[in-house]
């Protein structure tokens, strides 16, 4: 395929990183001078490498990005009283191409925008665990310093976070406007401002390598994030940066559910994944401040001295965990819950059955949601907070149980009596089911105190978490690509390559988190670059990297089929899953503004076997005239 | 029915073989503490319950998977099925009712771990990168090794001098983190007589993988007899006091003492050496400077070695024992 040459500056990335190139050292000199005209002693002979010039640096340099990528401009135009575009596009002459590397407004364009940077920083991660994986072979250090072991260990958490949120994001935009009946979010320009965030925030957290690293974890808990390299800051920024961008894009959603919904599509009448969307945006929007209240506490604990997690200074260095625990739990369930909600959503299209107790599922989100504010502290059994505390997590951590219960007992009554077909889309659901199954299970000994005391920080939280976030967000959002790729691209994915993926992927990643449980249980601490070969644990720990190899040949294919199958996959019919979900009635592509004629609720959406029964109505006509 | 029947026989299938496989025996390090039995009767009761659970969701997926296959070039829809409130209801209340036997019988079993013995021996537990150390204020005694008297519970007070570390022994379950600025209780009564692992479980920099101690449970009269030595341990050498102190003040875990690179410099050599500093001054490593260097770690920092002592390893040390020190860096040419 040829494009016909396009003057790179129309591109808003290559503007955008022009910007961050320019604006960086703006700031790194703007702290330097000023800290030289205060006539600072210690900064003689490291004049342009302290930390706050590199931290102002970051700033500045971000905010260039947003700039050159053109985040600014209609607001700025609407602040000096000038006229917007209403279109998507900031330059619609452009090629059609060049919209994925530009500020643009159309919720699909941004959803396929957060896919792509999704799979780029899953790759990195996924490369990070491989590379610390492999010195997990044999006890002792091989490859590495044990600093560049935490550094990797430490990036491979954050990173993978990271593609998390902007895997939820690529669904939730390009799924909820359309199953909803709108034609876009309701606000296009911040949807499309949380998305560039991303970007200079991704490159401040892969500087932090170039930058000294750091050896925290992910959790970042000081003293020990105090005294960590610059890189520390780095991670800090990141993730203040995506942090904003799933706050703001949290609040775009349940703006759009709440006021962009069709006429007479009625709460209960949702696709079932708009459900989980809202649930999860709730948990975004009103948790994630405390994430970034936490780090940024420490960075002006490093920068300016203040002491608020120095005992030494009166501070408490538990604080920190509690306003860490109090977003990062409930962000376990802003990782799942859309995941959740794709297995709800997929299984009657290939079961030719209604979802069971759709209202049960429905509410069993909000109410995982609700009950996961009150369990945070269950993160910190043994860390020395008020003991009185731990009983009352345990109960209502377990609690969460109840309707995560509710939603496999539903699943599987779906499943009962269907007509069960085995596409990959399907596979991929099914496989989400077993493995968050598996980490669903492994949780209650996490969460009665007394076990929890021996399985807290070893392998075996390791296994649990990686199984509840690939049952819960891995495999269906795989599931989901699959089975909206020929909506998207008009192609169909190659069926065999995807179902090889699926088949490396499952017995690869049971293997992975039996084997890290397993040693975790006798005894394997987490985050260790090396372990006692008095454990006995070296054969496991073989066969958990070679799992994780099987893990990383199975993405391969998986991304080849997706760039194979753009090309050469077979043109697909408009509704080959004959789903009754309203995106699959649009013609492909799907129009720029979605539903030119408003969209028509007229039944249940789950009617699967219900002679003469439909869900909704779109205008066919003028649909196809856009 | 003959469904019905079915998943039945799966479920029980796939219960039984869980249950077989989660065997508390095979799957947890040896038991070597009281407070370890009623931890591991939580395990075993857990462990049951999820192989329940699991055979009972696998069962009817599996079953499902196998017996309700579309027949190839069948277009039509399965049974209009689209809820029963009875079995929603039933399934929300059984396990909320799980829920809440388990986490009572989970309270129960965390009230045994944390029972009080007031006859306890108390011992005082510091971590610093990356090393413990155990002081027995009823002996007077400091020791980089933690002796423990078989079935005599110890009332660990544990505290850290740096960053967050982790004070735990697989074999005695429980786990309690070492915090700067806090001290906190963690009980222990060490029921089998063996060398034991004590690591720590919290990442607390470079070196976090290799921060243990050796724990040893001994006979109690074994133990009278190494308090007895220990206090009758009189050492008249200043240098070999210089060289327990190093090992018990953990200063051992950065600094080698035959000239290998570690976190620190050596030790080897190291009196009277010039050393070039971070500032590009060359400092001789006289009393004067080691005194320095041990009480304020960040005043003079060797090159190619930056600064990662905690400032409080050295305020731990009373002048004489820094002399003591310094008398035996001296032996080390």
């Amino acid at each position: 395929m040829t494009h016909k040459s396009v003057n790179p500056f129309s591109l808003g990335l290559v503007r955008g990183l022009i910007g961050l190139i320019i604006a960086s050292p703006l700031g790194i000199g703007l702290v330097s001078v000023l800290l030289a005209a205060q006539g600072q002693e210690w900064l003689v002979g490291k004049f342009w490498f302290t930390e706050p010039a590199w931290v102002l640096g970051a700033v500045f340099g971000s905010v260039g990005f947003l700039i050159g990528v053109g985040a600014f401009n209609d607001w700025v135009k609407v602040a000096l009283g000038e006229e917007v575009h209403e279109t998507h596009e900031a330059d619609p002459s452009l090629p059609s191409w060049t919209r994925y590397y530009n500020f643009s407004l159309d919720h699909k364009v941004i959803g396929v925008q957060y896919a792509v940077t999704c799979l780029i920083m899953f790759s990195f991660a996924g490369l990070f665990a491989l590379i610390f994986r492999t010195e997990l072979i044999q006890t002792g250090l091989q490859y590495m310093t044990a600093d560049f072991y935490n550094t990797m260990m430490s990036l491979h958490g954050i990173v993978m976070i990271m593609a998390i949120l902007l895997g939820l994001a690529a669904m939730m935009n390009y799924l909820v406007p359309l199953m909803i009946g709108a034609n876009d979010m309701a606000f296009p320009r911040l949807n499309a401002f949380a998305f560039w965030i991303n970007v200079p925030s991704g490159i401040a957290l892969l500087s932090s390598i170039f930058l000294g690293g750091f050896d925290t974890g992910w959790v970042g808990y000081p003293p020990l994030s105090v005294r960590a390299p610059l890189g520390m800051q780095m991670f800090f920024l990141g993730v203040y940066l995506f942090g904003l961008s799933s706050i703001l894009g949290a609040l775009n959603i349940i703006a759009t559910i709440v006021r962009c919904r069709a006429q007479g599509m009625t709460p209960f009448k949702m696709p079932i994944f708009v459900w989980t969307a809202l649930a999860t945006a709730i948990i975004s929007l009103t948790a994630t401040q405390l994430i970034a209240l936490s780090f940024q506490m420490v960075m002006f604990q490093r920068l300016l001295g203040m002491g608020f997690f120095d005992p030494a200074k009166g501070g408490d260095v538990i604080l920190f965990q509690h306003l860490f625990w109090f977003y990062s739990h409930p962000a376990v369930y802003v990782f799942v819950l859309p995941g959740l909600g794709m297995i709800s959503e997929l299984l009657p299209v290939f079961t030719r059955k209604p979802l069971f107790g759709y209202k049960w599922v429905a509410l069993s989100s909000i109410a995982i949601a609700l009950v996961g504010f009150f369990v945070w502290a269950h993160h910190m059994f043994t860390s020395g907070m008020q003991e009185f505390l731990r009983v009352p997590f345990q109960y209502s951590t377990l609690l969460v149980a109840v309707p995560t219960g509710v939603k496999f007992f539903s699943w599987v009554a779906t499943l009962w009596r269907g007509k069960i077909s085995f596409e990959t889309p399907m596979l991929f659901i099914l496989g989400a089911i077993v493995v968050f199954l598996t980490g669903g299970l492994s949780g209650p000994p996490n969460g009665t105190v007394a076990t929890d005391l021996h399985l807290h920080d070893t392998y075996f939280i390791v296994g649990h978490f990686h199984a509840t976030m690939f049952g819960g967000f891995v495999f269906p959002f795989f599931a989901a690509l699959y089975y909206w790729y020929p909506k998207v691209t008009g192609r169909m994915y190659n069926e065999r390559l995807g179902q090889l993926h699926f088949w490396l992927l499952l017995p690869g990643f049971i293997l992975q988190s039996f084997g890290q449980m397993f040693v975790g249980l006798l005894g394997m601490r987490r985050r260790i670059a090396d372990y006692d070969p008095s454990l006995n644990i070296e054969q496991p720990n073989i066969l958990v990297t070679i799992a994780g190899l099987v893990i990383g040949l199975s993405f391969i294919i998986f991304v080849f089929n997706m760039l194979y199958s753009a090309k050469r996959g077979v043109v697909s019919a408009a509704n080959p899953w004959r789903s009754r979900s309203p995106e699959w009635l649009l013609p492909t592509p799907l129009p720029v503004h979605n539903y030119p004629q408003p969209l028509e609720v007229l039944g249940e959406p789950y009617d699967y076997g219900l002679a003469g029964s439909t869900y909704v109505r779109v205008n066919p006509q003028s649909a196809a005239a856009d | 029915m003959k469904h019905v029947i079915g998943v039945i026989v799966f479920i029980v299938v796939l219960a039984s073989a869980a249950w077989g496989a989660l065997n508390v025996n095979l799957l947890l390090p040896a038991q070597a503490s009281q407070q370890a039995q009623p931890i591991d009767s939580l395990f075993n009761l857990q462990f049951k319950l999820v192989a329940v659970l699991f055979g009972l969701i696998a069962g009817i997926l599996l079953y499902s998977v196998i017996f309700f296959r579309r027949k190839k070039g069948d277009e039509t829809d399965g049974p209009h099925i689209t809820g029963n409130t009875p079995l929603e209801i039933t399934w929300t209340t059984i396990p909320f009712l799980l829920v809440i036997g388990l986490s009572l019988i989970g309270s129960q079993a965390l009230a045994e771990t944390l029972r009080v013995d007031p006859r306890a021996i108390e011992v005082k537990v510091t971590g610093q990168q990356w090393s413990w150390r155990f002081e027995y204020p009823a002996y007077g005694i400091t020791s980089d090794v933690l002796y423990m008297p078989l079935n005599k519970q110890v009332l660990f007070k544990i505290t850290s001098i740096d960053v967050i570390h982790s004070f735990w022994v697989p074999e005695f379950r429980v786990k309690q983190d070492a915090v700067p600025g806090r001290v906190d209780e963690l009980r222990v009564t060490a029921s089998k007589i063996g060398e034991y692992s004590l690591v720590c479980a919290e990442i607390c920099g470079t070196k976090h993988a290799n921060m243990a101690s050796v724990v040893k449970v001994i006979s109690q009269e074994d133990f009278t007899a190494w308090v007895a030595g220990e206090l009758g341990a009189t050492v008249a050498n200043p240098a070999d006091r210089g060289a327990k102190w190093l090992k018990q003040y953990g200063c051992l875990a950065c600094h080698s003492v035959d000239g290998s690179k570690m976190v620190g410099p050596s030790f080897q050599g190291l009196y009277a050496r010039q050393e070039e500093m971070e500032s590009g001054a060359t400092v001789s490593a006289d009393d004067a400077y080691l005194i320095e260097s041990i009480r304020q770690p960040a005043k003079q920092v060797v090159k190619g070695f930056p600064n990662a002592m905690p400032p409080a390893a050295g305020e731990a040390l009373t002048d004489v024992q820094i002399q003591d020190i310094i008398e035996y860096i001296k032996t080390l040419k």
